[in-house]
């Protein structure tokens, strides 16, 4: 009994109320497809992790501790500083770290770092610190958090005793937007030619179809790396992203071009463009009116499972040295740095962008899986 | 049936044109042509050629020609099997992949085989396990396998082993095997080292598959035979092994033509981290250094052995489904 009741609420069946059925069976399929997406309790948590994260990138300047290119050379390879509530003298309510004491050993030639438990640098908000540009645009001096003096390395330091933390920062701006931004080119490519092959059929669609199957068919990485490869060296940090994106999205747009000509080859039989057609509706008014609402969810839903695959192939691009180059960073770029296992085991924090990547690609599979869900009519309601 | 392997035959023969069209584009993309480089390189040597020795060089190596006959001259050549010379390694580039090539096709069918064997008891389990703390188990497996790039896994496992056996497991064999002839003890020692290759190239595709038989093998289980038998009397296992895991197991078959290309993908970048003595690094190597032939020769290489192998499991699928053997449209598209 009780478990007939819990399905029902679960499944917000008309069960209840005269009133809930009708407004269930009044609801657009917008709405009903809000509703199951917020009954995917994971694909929730996934947008919620992914707004954050595309929040700080919006605002890395803000949001990092210090200039991502400032070299500490007194600080090569130091390790994550915890933030602390409790120290050798007691509770203290500010939280704060300890600045790393450095001793060169002589046998190994590495800095050994030790907590300098006798000073205390209480963390800041709001802090002043290194000068920025936000977005190029705005001059500012405040990051969210900072120390008055010594160093704070919250995710510790590189090579070079560049903040990792703050590097990672900026480089989520740059992977987290190439997956956008290739997304929006395939898009354009894949509603543009599965428009043209789905809605005229015939030659063109039979010549777009191959060169889908011929793209699906062929290993995308080594196809990945010959064309990155051949990205000219003296190319700036702009050409070579824009360039990277389009080469990952020359392939991300034939999953899309697919659903968009399944979708209209089995649409455009339906009784419903028959009817606006003897209402006198042109064709493109067909197409934008009638046809693209009643597929754009799943439009987007193929979008959303495509971000995830142009991110990795960004990471593992860069991680190569065949995609983004320094001084641009982005996840895949920050990962060359451990790029051997000597580096994992005296400086494991050097993998947290890594890390980063799979938090991101799985969130996004989490909402792409809950965008499909909820995009299926056919699924329980 | 027939009507149907012919047009995929065709098909195939397209799909093999288009790749040899990229493989040459490859060739061409960086600026001039390789003799430019090459001129360049004596420049630096202070070797001076004359005008009449370079269109000499130009015509033997049919540059002087316009574009489309060079790519049919180079299609020409490959056919023959002549893969043309490596700018870096000074030899033909036959020769290159010769010993690589074998290792990275038993690399790459290892690993679908042992996707095969994990993906799908473990989908087969989860379904019949609806909700248990298997299949929550194996969907987070799934999902982080998935997240996680190739390279990643490739390195956590060299520092597992290095942890645990002191040493990182790389390459496909011990320092002292290298330079060897194939005998039983390098055989054995291959097989020591082949495994981390393949569990980290097989993650992957194992988690993708999982979720494809665990949702496909679901959907067959509420269908009313399933009722109909087990209402006869049925028992379970007979049941499920006979009817909904043939059913179930379909799209995993079709799946193969899309998971190979992933797989051959992944294969080249865990090969380059784990240095494996396959193509992958060497395709690194020649990128790294512009050699564009051997590149283009690589990637040309895998294409037609991928797009061979979507073929093969394509005919599998065929053979697998009645329904497109006898000549259903509809599943075969």
């Amino acid at each position: 009994m009780s478990d007939v009741e819990a399905r029902a609420a679960a499944t917000e069946l008309p069960a209840t109320s005269a009133d809930t059925a009708e407004r269930y069976y009044l609801a657009s399929q917008w709405t009903l497809m809000r509703r199951r997406f917020t009954r995917h309790r994971l694909a929730i948590i996934g947008l919620a992790v992914l707004g954050a994260l595309y929040f700080v990138a919006l605002f890395a300047e803000f949001f990092a501790t210090q200039d991502i290119y400032r070299r500490d050379s007194d600080h090569l390879y130091a390790p994550p500083q915890r933030i602390r509530f409790v120290g050798e003298d007691g509770l203290s309510l500010r939280p704060f770290v300890y600045p790393w004491r450095v001793e060169l050993d002589l046998e190994t030639f590495r800095n050994r770092y030790a907590p300098d438990t006798s000073r205390k640098a209480y963390l800041r908000f709001f802090a002043r610190g290194d000068e920025y540009e936000l977005w190029g645009l705005f001059p500012s001096r405040i990051h969210l958090l900072g120390v008055d003096e010594g160093t704070l390395f919250l995710l510790g330091a590189d090579k070079f005793g560049r903040d990792n933390y703050s590097r990672s920062l900026y480089a989520a701006r740059t992977s987290l937007s190439i997956g956008l931004v290739g997304v929006a080119l395939a898009f354009v490519l894949g509603c543009a030619l599965g428009g043209v092959s789905g809605f005229f059929g015939g030659a063109a669609d039979m010549a777009i179809q191959r060169l889908i199957e011929f793209m699906q068919s062929v290993p995308q990485i080594p196809l990945w790396m010959a064309l990155s490869a051949a990205v000219p060296r003296q190319w700036g940090p702009l050409q070579v992203y824009l360039s990277i994106t389009i080469i990952l999205s020359l392939v991300g747009w034939t999953g899309l071009a697919r659903v968009v000509r399944g979708k209209l080859l089995q649409l455009r039989e339906e009784d419903f463009v028959m009817a606006a057609r003897i209402a006198g509706s042109t064709a493109p008014s067909i197409i934008v009116r009638h046809l693209l609402p009643s597929f754009l969810s799943f439009l987007i839903v193929s979008l959303t499972l495509s971000i995830p695959g142009m991110i990795l192939g960004e990471t593992a691009l860069s991680f190569l040295g065949l995609g983004l180059r320094p001084p641009t960073v982005s996840w895949g770029v920050l990962l060359k740095e451990a790029q051997n296992v000597r580096t994992i085991e005296l400086h494991p924090w050097m993998m947290i962008p890594g890390l980063m990547v799979i938090v991101t690609v799985l969130c996004y599979n989490f909402v792409g899986d809950g965008l499909r869900d909820a995009a299926d009519p056919y699924k329980s309601n | 049936m027939t009507a149907y392997v012919v047009r995929r035959v065709f098909y195939m023969m397209i799909t093999l044109a288009l790749v040899s069209v990229v493989g040459f584009a490859i060739i061409q993309l960086p600026p001039g042509d390789f003799l430019t480089t090459h001129l360049r390189q004596l420049g630096i040597t202070g070797t001076q050629l004359s005008e009449e020795e370079l269109q000499d060089i130009r015509a033997y190596y049919g540059l002087d020609k316009p574009g489309y006959m060079q790519y049919f001259v180079w299609v020409a050549n490959m056919l023959r099997g002549d893969l043309g010379e490596s700018y870096s390694y000074r030899i033909p580039v036959g020769e290159l992949l010769g010993d690589r090539l074998p290792l990275t096709v038993l690399v790459s069918l290892l690993t679908i085989v042992v996707t095969f064997l994990l993906a799908v008891p473990i989908g087969i389990y989860s379904a019949t396990h609806q909700y248990s703390l298997g299949d929550y188990t194996a969907t987070v497996f799934g999902f982080v396998g998935l997240a996680t790039p190739n390279f990643m896994l490739a390195l956590l496992l060299m520092w597992i082993s290095l942890s645990w056996f002191g040493f990182p497991i790389t390459g496909l064999f011990s320092s002292e095997y290298l330079d060897q002839p194939w005998s039983v003890a390098k055989f054995l020692d291959m097989m020591l080292h082949l495994p981390v290759a393949i569990l980290v190239v097989a993650t992957g595709g194992t988690a993708g598959l999982i979720r494809v038989m665990r949702g496909s093998l679901l959907d067959e289980l509420q269908k009313q035979y399933v009722i109909t038998a087990r209402s006869k009397g049925l028992v379970e296992r007979t049941l499920l092994f006979k009817y909904p895991v043939r059913i179930a197991i379909n799209p995993i078959i079709s799946g193969i033509g899309a998971v190979f290309p992933e797989i051959v993908s992944g294969t080249i970048i865990t090969a380059i981290v784990l240095n494996l003595p396959t193509v992958g690094p060497l395709l690194f190597n020649a990128l790294t250094q512009e050699d564009m032939q051997l590149a283009a020769s690589i990637v040309m290489v895998l294409s037609v052995l991928t797009v061979i192998g979507v073929f093969v499991s394509d005919m599998l699928l065929v053979w697998l489904d009645p329904r497109i053997r006898f000549g259903s449209e509809r599943s075969a598209a």
